[in-house]
């Protein structure tokens, strides 16, 4: 997935608004990247760019050699909201299938995906029931299988657990972490909460109010896989420091494993 | 138990009223004319019990008949509204100016039109009635969509007979069904409004006009009851249906599943 130089405005004259100047990004296959940045820096619009939710000012994006308007065409997204946008008027099970209602896939495959993406988010046995009988936490894990069930090249995915609650967010991170995992997709992750980001990525892209641009795309080469024990390792609030530093605007020199060493 | 209950204080109300309705009409020597006696009423009604289901039941079928045809052709120009910015344009202003015409004075054009005696007279002027409600609400549904829901169906690259078949229209039910519990009750009224300008005698309309001409008020109120008995039992099947036919819906969610 490429992103080359992509700018992004709204409205024209006095109305103008630059949302997004000159962004370049290179995500890898079976990536996991954070977009981070202050509220209305545009993340949110960089991510509905890629999906073709809407067009670039100035720019191409590609997906896997496929503008983004193709890729769109082709079904390689799977989108979740912060809300989880599920329909009152569908069971848990239906609300999975709706994606591959659009494809050619009969009532029994359906089914049987569906099936399948449930137990993925451990919410086997709640086919029958509807949306509005589930818990908030619940429903983003029905929105996640929904997402999912057409095997998405790319999974986008908009202030997901913002909703939630932390304890509810910690756990649905960690799922999240053994779906990507599983399925081996590629992850653009929008959040405005700087742990949250460090803990779920391999890159996180950090960018600067408007007009959005990218500041850095920081690694954060953390082991695999991540656990409840990451959240204690000294390099992740290391990481932790730097994004919240460079959000800042201040350079700082990437944490030696020396220096952590002798800290932590 | 529980429904007693529930229902007791109602119950003990609409006894009360008419207790003190007959004792009021009798210790102040009301003229029959200008109130009659609950009691009198009611031996109206058994008397003239199988004339009154046949009144009742012919009104009924204008209203039924109308709200389809009313109910039809809302429903048609709501999804070319909702579909065609175009069609929005060029439909709404007339919808909206034939809204603020008094529908009932059409009643003897309709009369004109389709013969006083057909049915049909009655069914138009309760289908203007009605179509307004049930175009105006079922349009709201259909546009009042949340965006979330437009750009997941954008992002499955979705047509937009599928957007229409399983959001807007879904969407929509709700609305459609408050309009016709509103529209039940309006198309009793247009009913027998238009056929106080005329019409077969076995309606009840011309069945209230007659018997008071007459001054047999007690049939006439006897009319009356019927004819709320008949849209309240309208009312009530058209809620059976939207519970039938939207069981996801807020309003037919039982207590116990939250």
């Amino acid at each position: 997935m490429s992103v080359r130089g992509v700018d992004k405005v709204f409205g024209t004259g006095r109305e103008r608004t630059e949302a997004l100047r000159r962004i370049d990004l290179e995500i890898p296959q079976g990536a996991f990247v954070s977009l981070i940045g202050p509220s209305g820096c545009g993340k949110s619009t960089l991510l509905r760019l890629i999906g073709d939710l809407t067009q670039p000012s100035v720019g191409t994006i590609e997906v896997n050699g496929k503008t983004a308007h193709r890729a769109r065409l082709d079904r390689d997204y799977g989108m979740v909201f912060q809300s989880p946008v599920l329909f009152d008027w569908r069971t848990v099970q239906r609300n999975v299938e709706l994606p591959l209602e659009m494809t050619a896939l009969g009532r029994t495959q359906r089914a049987a995906r569906a099936a399948a993406m449930l137990a993925l988010v451990e919410l086997a046995g709640f086919e029958r029931r509807y949306p509005w009988q589930l818990s908030g936490g619940m429903q983003q894990r029905v929105a996640i299988a929904r997402a999912l069930s057409f095997e998405p090249a790319l999974i986008l995915m908009d202030e997901p657990f913002g909703a939630l609650d932390e304890m509810t967010r910690e756990r649905l991170n960690l799922e999240l972490l053994r779906i990507w995992k599983q399925t081996g997709t590629t992850i653009v992750f929008v959040t405005h909460s700087i742990p949250e980001a460090v803990f779920l990525s391999t890159q996180v892209a950090v960018m600067s109010a408007r007009p959005g641009r990218i500041l850095e795309v920081i690694s954060v080469d953390l082991p695999q896989p991540r656990n409840d024990l990451t959240r204690e390792d000294a390099r992740y609030f290391g990481f932790i420091t730097r994004v919240r530093e460079r959000l800042r605007g201040h350079d700082v020199a990437p944490p030696r494993a020396a220096e952590v060493a002798a800290s932590g | 138990m529980r429904r007693l209950r529930y229902y007791g204080p109602a119950v003990a109300i609409f006894v009360g009223v008419l207790a003190v309705w007959e004792i009021a009409v009798r210790a102040f020597g009301i003229q029959q004319f200008l109130l009659p006696r609950p009691s009198a009423i009611a031996a109206a009604f058994t008397e003239h019990f199988d004339e009154l289901v046949t009144v009742g039941g012919n009104t009924l079928v204008e209203a039924v008949g109308g709200l389809l045809i009313g109910g039809v052709a809302a429903l048609a120009v709501a999804l070319a509204t909702a579909r065609w910015t175009a069609a929005s344009r060029a439909l709404l202003p007339f919808a909206i100016a034939a809204n603020s015409v008094p529908i009932i004075a059409f009643a003897p054009i309709m009369n004109n039109w389709f013969g006083v005696l057909n049915p049909l007279s009655k069914m138009m002027v309760v289908a203007v009635l009605v179509f307004f409600p049930i175009m105006i609400n079922t349009l709201r549904g259909l546009t009042l969509v949340d965006r979330s829901s437009l750009e997941l169906m954008r992002s499955y690259a979705a047509t937009e007979l599928a957007v229409f078949t399983k959001v807007r229209i879904p969407n929509a039910l709700p609305y459609v069904f408050t309009a016709l519990k509103v529209s039940a009750t309006l198309s009793l009224i247009g009913a027998i409004v238009a056929e106080y300008f005329g019409g077969a005698r076995s309606v009840l309309g011309q069945f209230i006009i007659t018997e008071a001409a007459f001054f047999r008020f007690a049939n006439a109120w006897a009319a009356i009851v019927v004819a709320s008995a008949v849209s309240i039992a309208f009312f009530l099947i058209i809620v059976a249906i939207e519970r039938v036919a939207i069981p996801w819906h807020a309003s037919s969610r039982s207590a116990e599943s939250s």
